[in-house]
C-alpha cells in the first residue's frame, strides 16, 4: 500500500493505541521497573536497584540463622492458582460441553432461547453472581438451612472461605464462557460424520472420541482458554469466597501493595502472573494455527 | 411398541447434565431475588414478600451516588472507547496488509491479555502519584481506565462486522461520484451500525462490571455500584444487598434482551 494511504490509517487508529499505550503499556512498564526497586518503608519503592522482590516470590530468607529457603506462602499459593484453575476448567468442561450439545441439538428455532438463558448469567454482574454462590453455602445459607431442617446436621458446615468455596464460586461464575465458544464448534459440526460412523458399528463412545471430539476441539480449546485466564487471574471471587484463608494470586498482589507493603514483590508477582497467562495464550496460539496447517497438507 | 429410530444428535446423558448446568445457573440467582423480597430483618429467616429492602435501597444515598457514578462512568467509557474503537476498526480492515498494521492489532487486544488485577495496580502506581502532583481526584482517572479496557471489547465485534461487510457497495458508491465521507456517511456506517451498537453493549456492559479498576483507582467516597456492594458486603449482609443485586440482575437482563431484540431487527 502507499505511504500517504498508510498514514491516513495509522491516524485513525492513533486515538485508540494512544490510550492503550499511555493507560496499559506504559504502567505495565512501570510494573517491571518496580519490581527491581527497594521496598519503601511505608509502601510504595525507593530508588535503589534491587532483585529481592524477584527473590521472595519463591524464597524466602530465614531472619534467625540467615539461611535461604524456599518461600512455603507465596509457593502455595501460587501452587493453588493454578491447581484451582485447572480443576476449574476441567468442571466446567464437563458441565459446559453436554450443555452445549444439548442447545446445539435442539430444533433451530428453540436454540435462541436456550442460548438467551447462557447469556444471562454471561452478562450479569461478576460480584452478584459471587453474592449469590456465597449465599448458597455460608454458615446461615441456603445449604446449612436446609440441612439443618432436614437434621442431617445438627451444626451449620463450614464450607465459606476454604479452597472448595473458591472452587465453586469459580465455576459458577465461568460456567457460561465455556459453553458459548464450545456450541459454536458443535453446531458446525456435521452429524452426517456420526451417522457414517455408526454405520460403520462405531459404538456411541467410539463416535464420540474419535469422530465428534477431535471435530469440535477448537471449540473445547478455546471454552478452556477463555475460562483458564480468568481463573488465572482472579480476584473477586477468591476474595469473597475465599477471604484471607485461600487466597489465589491477584489477591497475593493486592495485599503486598496493601498491608503488606512490599511493592516490588507485588510488582514481581504481577509480572509472574501476567506471564503465566501470556504463557497459556502463546501454548493456545501455537496449537489452534499448528491445526491449521495440518489441514493445509 | 415400535422401535425409535437411532438418532445420532443424541449422546446418553447430555440432556440430563444441560439441565444440571441450567439448574446449577439459575437456583443461585433465583434465591437472592427471592430473599430480596422478604420483610424480615434476617436474610434466611422468611417471613413474607415486601419491597421494603428495595425502598430502603431506594431511600439510601451512598447507592444513589454509586448508582449515578456508575452510569456516568460506563457511558462515559463506552462512547469514547466505541469511538475509538470504530475508527481503529475501520483503519485496520478491508485493505491490504499495510506497514504496522499487525502491531496496531497487538496493541489493540493487549488489554485482554493482562490480568485485571495487574493492570489495576499498574495505574494505581501511576495514578497515585498524578493524584498527588496534581490534586485532582475527579472521576477522570476511572473513565481514562474504564476506556482503556474497553476499547477491545467494542473493537472486536465491530472488526468482525466490518470483516463480514460488502466492500462492493463503498466501490459502487464511489463510482457514482459519491465523496468519501458521504460514501461513509450513507453507505458504510449504516451497514456497520449493529456491529457498532453490539461494540457499544458489551463496553457498556464490562465497565458497568467492572469492581476490581474501580476498587483500586477511585478517590475516596467516590463509590461505584459494584465497589458500594463490596464495601457493605464486607461490613454487614444485609437484604439491602440482595435488593440491590436484584436490582443489576434486572439491568442485566434488560441489556441482553434488548442488544437481541436491537441485532436481530438490524440483520
Amino acid at each position: 500500500m502507499s505511504g500517504p494511504e498508510t498514514w491516513r490509517r495509522w491516524a485513525l487508529a492513533l486515538p485508540a493505541v494512544v490510550v492503550i499505550m499511555l493507560f496499559s503499556i506504559l504502567p505495565l512498564g512501570v510494573v517491571l521497573v518496580y519490581s527491581l526497586l527497594t521496598p519503601g518503608d511505608f509502601g510504595n519503592v525507593k530508588w535503589i536497584f534491587s532483585t529481592d522482590g524477584w527473590f521472595s516470590v519463591l524464597f524466602e530468607r530465614n531472619i534467625f540463622d540467615d539461611t535461604i529457603g524456599l518461600s512455603g506462602a507465596n509457593l502455595g499459593i501460587l501452587f493453588r492458582s493454578i491447581v484451582l484453575s485447572i480443576v476449574t476448567t476441567l468442571i466446567t468442561l464437563i458441565f459446559g460441553l453436554p450443555t452445549a450439545w444439548f442447545i446445539a441439538t435442539r430444533p433451530p428455532a428453540q436454540r435462541n432461547f436456550w442460548l438467551f438463558l447462557i447469556t444471562i448469567p454471561f452478562w450479569t454482574n461478576l460480584l452478584v453472581r459471587t453474592i449469590a454462590v456465597q449465599e448458597m453455602i455460608r454458615s446461615e445459607g441456603v445449604f446449612n438451612r436446609i440441612l439443618l431442617a432436614v437434621g442431617i446436621i445438627k451444626e451449620p458446615i463450614q464450607m465459606m472461605f476454604s479452597d472448595f468455596a473458591v472452587l465453586l464460586g469459580m465455576t459458577y461464575v465461568f460456567l457460561p464462557l465455556m459453553v458459548l465458544p464450545v456450541y459454536a464448534a458443535i453446531e458446525k459440526f456435521d452429524f452426517r460424520l456420526a451417522e457414517a460412523s455408526y454405520d460403520l458399528y462405531a459404538s456411541r463412545f467410539f463416535c464420540l472420541r474419535r469422530v465428534i471430539l477431535p471435530l469440535i476441539r477448537p471449540g473445547v480449546i478455546a471454552g478452556s482458554i477463555l475460562v483458564f485466564v480468568p481463573s488465572l487471574g482472579a480476584y473477586v471471587t477468591p476474595r469473597v469466597m475465599g477471604g484471607g484463608k485461600s487466597m489465589m494470586l491477584g489477591n497475593l498482589i493486592d495485599l503486598q501493595f496493601g498491608q503488606g507493603r512490599n511493592w516490588p514483590l507485588g510488582a514481581a508477582l504481577s509480572i509472574t502472573l501476567t506471564a503465566l497467562v501470556l504463557i497459556a495464550l502463546i501454548w493456545y496460539t501455537r496449537i489452534t494455527s499448528g491445526r491449521k496447517e495440518q489441514s493445509h497438507d | 411398541m415400535t422401535k425409535r429410530s437411532f438418532d445420532v444428535t443424541k449422546l446418553p446423558g447430555t440432556a440430563v447434565m444441560a439441565v444440571a448446568c441450567f439448574v446449577i445457573l439459575y437456583v443461585p440467582m433465583a434465591i437472592l431475588v427471592g430473599y430480596s423480597f422478604n420483610s424480615g430483618n434476617v436474610i434466611g429467616n422468611w417471613e413474607g414478600v415486601s419491597l421494603r429492602w428495595y425502598g430502603a435501597a431506594l431511600h439510601n444515598q451512598a447507592f444513589l451516588d454509586a448508582a449515578i457514578n456508575s452510569l456516568i462512568l460506563a457511558t462515559t467509557a463506552s462512547v469514547i472507547s466505541t469511538v475509538f474503537a470504530t475508527m481503529a476498526a475501520l483503519a485496520t480492515t478491508r485493505t491490504d496488509r499495510f506497514r504496522g498494521e499487525g502491531t496496531i492489532h497487538i496493541i489493540l487486544n493487549q488489554p485482554l491479555m493482562v490480568p485485571e488485577i495487574v493492570l489495576a495496580i499498574a495505574l494505581l502506581i501511576i495514578i497515585g502519584q498524578i493524584k498527588q502532583a496534581t490534586g485532582y481526584t475527579g472521576l477522570g482517572f476511572l473513565i481514562a481506565a474504564h476506556t482503556t479496557f474497553c476499547i477491545p471489547f467494542a473493537y472486536l465485534p465491530i472488526r468482525a462486522r466490518l470483516e463480514g461487510m460488502d466492500l462492493s457497495l463503498e466501490t459502487a458508491a464511489a463510482d457514482l461520484y459519491a465523496s468519501r465521507f458521504y460514501t461513509f456517511r450513507r453507505v458504510t456506517l449504516p451497514l456497520l451500525a449493529p456491529g457498532i451498537l453490539s461494540g457499544f453493549m458489551l463496553a457498556f456492559v464490562v465497565s458497568l462490571d467492572d469492581l476490581v479498576m474501580s476498587d483500586f483507582l477511585k478517590s475516596p467516597g467516590q463509590d461505584t455500584l459494584p465497589t458500594y456492594l463490596m464495601s457493605e458486603l464486607k461490613r454487614n449482609l444485609t437484604s439491602e444487598i440482595y435488593a440491590i443485586s436484584s436490582l443489576l440482575l434486572l439491568l442485566s437482563v434488560l441489556i441482553v434482551a434488548g442488544s437481541w431484540v436491537a441485532t436481530r431487527k438490524k440483520d
